[in-house]
């Protein structure tokens, strides 16, 4: 066995106790610290994904002395390890770039506390990366609700505490929902170790045997974890979660939060339920119907609004909308288009909000699209970058957003039934996409009203520069070299 | 106005209510000076009374709408629990191969009497591992949210009440120190009995909660304060992820550890359980008092 295949365990572990040791840090301290494990973290995913690239294999992590169906294990492959890295790297990024408005927003004697809780989110979304247990996936939705609860609130202002309120209840409903759906298939299995899941539930769904305990389970876990994600009748937590948090905290909870949630979820329809089983139960199409819906309604909800950030926070409903779309429309091209969006959305949307923090802070703060009238004239940077995120959002090449449409396109022409509302709904929600960016980006690009009242200094714009570049390399080089990373996705699906 | 209404409609669906969310919650921006508010806003602007109405029509609607979503839910998780296998049966799914191991070889390969102990902290160590960083993580997110406010001090009048109280100090006086050799006992049981480092840890939590609330939080903070609570928390998660990782590396790699099982039913045997389960222990007591302490007076 190779010594990379330890990466994980060290990365998990090492990210767990540097979240203990970053509470008795000062600031400074806890911020490089959690800076500098993100970038380990990054480079040894790397690693593994050039080893399970090369071996082309899976590889199951003993955790301790005991084989599965008796101890915990973790699952590495290639998507594993491309996922981790894509998590790890945006963390990177919204850390550094949102450092600017965390200073102010953070107040000094918990600011450190901050850093703390986002690299326990970073564990926690390892784990739902690596997880081939259940139980333990249930575990870190715990740490991961908690956390991103933390990193909401720690910005002390009154909307955010209702909204940090908002978002623990649905999420918690989630995770009680999530909690229910493991007890039932222990109940009628008795294994939550994932390939003995899928083994037993096959065999049961083969003979007919417990069916509805089966089906109750596939139901409360999928409602639970798109009550977490914000699939369409449950986004309501989402414009004010992601609209006044403080912008690292928004990128983080938009662009991976609600992706460890959906990547868990793709995990369990594959590795617990069996993609027969999940596929024959008709699930699949009440995906389909609500990312159909939340993919319209959120764009709508996104034109009515009046706020960037909000804006930001309903075009991600639509987002979600496109992923949980593809996971209805087929198991091969729909889920691969779908991870693809994941990816796409991981790194947009850190960038539109970070970029949308810069805007605002030039016109003295202000949100409201009146009032960022000609803003991108102040600070030319964040509007070529916002600029950037949003032609990714609407799909234009050579953007990563591009290739996720194409690929949602192309799973549409291999279902058969679900063709024709599949490609009207992508026309209708790109064009509705269009309205709403376009609408935004003529409002900063307008002749400006005056000076902007506040100007900020080059130096501090540094890392909001640094890790807007970093995002926009990533987007373009997925989308201009996007082949290998759909073809890497397409293997992985029929390894798992 | 028809428009206007549409447009409220999907505001409060969205927004919460606005103003009510503004009057209750402050303003956006920390920096920005609250607006002084003379009259409620609803009485002077029609659209705003007109929201009034609607929201007064969606609570009304509230109440019918939950009722019938939590009949339908109960109904659906009892007809789902009527099929599930019977209770108690003797050729359960559950009775399989796993729980045959666990209690046939659980005390020979772990070291643990207690099978609890044995499946939580050997065979399944991650899930706690987890598990006791959960707590942690909940006390970080209660530190965020109540050390950034000035503090909600207990008044003075309050405390010399309560520390008057003679029947409560006196019990206080007999039943805390039984009740933290208690803890600890069942800590350091945990491999041998019922008990371990979860309910040992609430025990002491719950001793150290009496002690405070009769004798107030001086004596206590000596030894206890916010600097030494940082630093035992640190000690025991760090101390509980290194040895387990070391523990998983070795097994993962087919490597020996260097702690065995020892002979079940000494006292140190078991291998980590025992260290684990008082690491466990420490971080629970720790965040209960932790969390009684920050909602009583704001600080630890």
């Amino acid at each position: 066995m190779s010594f990379s295949l330890n990466f994980p365990l060290f990365a998990i572990v090492l990210s767990l106790i540097c979240s203990v040791v970053s509470a008795l840090l000062p600031r400074k301290a806890a911020r490089v610290l959690s800076l500098v494990l993100f970038g380990m973290i990054a480079a040894s995913s790397a690693v593994i994904l050039l080893y399970t690239g090369k071996t082309g294999r899976i590889f199951f992590y003993q955790m301790g002395h005991f084989p599965h169906p008796w101890g915990n294990e973790l699952k590495i492959g290639a998507l594993e390890a491309l996922f981790s890295l894509a998590f790890s790297l945006v963390l990177l990024s919204c850390i550094t770039g949102g450092s600017r408005q965390l200073r102010i927003d953070l107040v000094p004697k918990t600011s450190n506390l901050y850093y703390s809780m986002v690299d326990l989110l970073q564990a926690a979304l390892l784990v739902l990366v690596y997880t081939n247990d259940l139980f333990t996936g249930y575990v870190f939705i715990e740490i991961c609700t908690i956390a991103s609860c933390g990193i909401l609130l720690i910005r002390q202002v009154g909307r955010t505490t209702l909204a940090s309120v908002r978002y623990m209840i649905f999420s918690l409903v989630g995770s009680g929902l999530f909690l229910f759906g493991v007890i039932l298939l222990y109940q009628v299995t008795g294994h939550l170790l994932m390939p003995n899941l899928r083994e037993c539930i096959a065999l049961l769904w083969k003979n007919g045997q417990y069916r509805v305990p089966l089906l109750a389970a596939m139901i409360l876990i999928s409602v639970g974890l798109s009550i977490k994600s914000g699939l369409f009748p449950f986004h309501f937590w989402m414009p004010d979660t992601y609209g006044y948090a403080t912008p690292a905290s928004s990128g983080i909870l938009s662009g991976l939060v609600s992706k460890g949630y959906i990547f868990l979820l793709l995990k369990l329809v594959f590795d617990v339920f069996g993609t027969e089983v999940f596929y024959q139960s008709g699930l699949q199409n009440v995906f389909y119907v609500l990312g159909f819906l939340g993919m319209i309604i959120g764009s709508i909800s996104a034109m009515r609004e009046n706020d960037i950030f909000r804006m930001i926070a309903f075009s991600s409903a639509a987002q979600i909308g496109y992923i949980y779309l593809g996971i209805g429309v087929s198991q091969t091209f729909g889920v691969a288009a779908a991870l693809f969006h994941v990816l796409t959305h991981a790194v947009t949307k850190p960038l539109l909000f970070l970029s949308a923090a810069q805007l605002s802070e030039a016109v003295g703060g202000k949100k409201q699209f009146k009032e960022l009238q000609g803003t991108a004239h102040f600070n030319k940077f964040a509007g070529f970058a916002f600029t950037v995120g949003s032609l990714s959002m609407i799909g234009i090449p050579p953007t990563m957003g591009f290739i996720s449409k194409y690929l949602f396109a192309v799973s549409a022409f291999h279902a058969n039934l679900k063709m024709i509302p599949t490609l009207i709904v992508l026309a209708v929600s790109t064009v509705l996409n269009t309205i709403y960016f376009a609408r935004t980006l003529i409002r900063i690009y307008n002749n400006p009203d005056g000076t902007s009242p506040s100007r900020i200094p080059n130096s501090a714009q540094k890392p909001f520069v640094l890790s807007a570049v970093f995002l926009i390399v990533m987007n373009l080089i997925a989308g201009i070299a996007s082949q290998p990373l759909v073809n890497l996705l397409r293997e992985s699906l029929n390894l798992f | 106005m028809k428009q206007n209404s549409l447009k409220e409609y999907f505001r409060q669906w969205d927004a919460g209510n606005f103003d009510f969310t503004e009057a209750m919650a402050g303003e956006d921006h920390p920096k920005r000076p609250k607006p002084e508010k003379p009259l409620p806003a609803w009485d002077k602007k029609p659209i705003l009374r007109l929201r009034n109405r609607e929201i007064a029509f969606f609570r009304k609607l509230y109440a019918p709408i939950a009722v019938v979503l939590c009949t339908v839910m109960i109904g659906f998780l009892i007809y789902t629990v009527c099929s599930l296998p019977p209770f108690g049966a003797a050729d359960l799914p559950t009775n399989n191969e796993v729980t045959a191991r666990y209690l046939g070889k659980g005390m020979e390969e772990t070291g643990a009497v207690n099978t609890v102990a044995g499946v939580i902290l050997d065979y399944r160590a991650f899930d706690t591992l987890g598990e006791s960083h959960v707590l942690f993580t909940a006390m970080l997110a209660v530190l965020a949210l109540l050390l950034s406010e000035s503090g909600i001090r207990e008044s003075e009048a309050e405390r010399r009440i309560m520390q008057d109280d003679l029947i409560l100090r006196t019990t206080a006086r007999v039943v805390t120190p039984v009740t933290l050799i208690f803890g600890v006992y069942v800590m350091f049981n945990g491999h041998l009995g019922p008990g371990g480092g979860f309910s040992g840890g609430a025990i002491v939590g719950a001793g150290l909660i009496l002690y405070s609330i009769a004798f107030g939080f001086e004596n206590l903070g000596r030894i206890l304060n916010f600097k030494m609570f940082r630093i035992v928390v640190l000690f025991a998660l760090s101390f509980y992820s290194i040895a387990k990782c070391y523990s998983f590396f070795c097994g993962a790699n087919g490597y020996e550890t260097i702690f065995s099982a020892g002979t079940p039913g000494a006292i140190f045997s078991a291998g980590l359980i025992l260290p684990l389960n008082l690491a466990v222990g420490l971080v629970v007591s720790l965040t209960m008092y932790g969390f009684y302490s920050l909602f009583q007076r704001g600080e630890i």
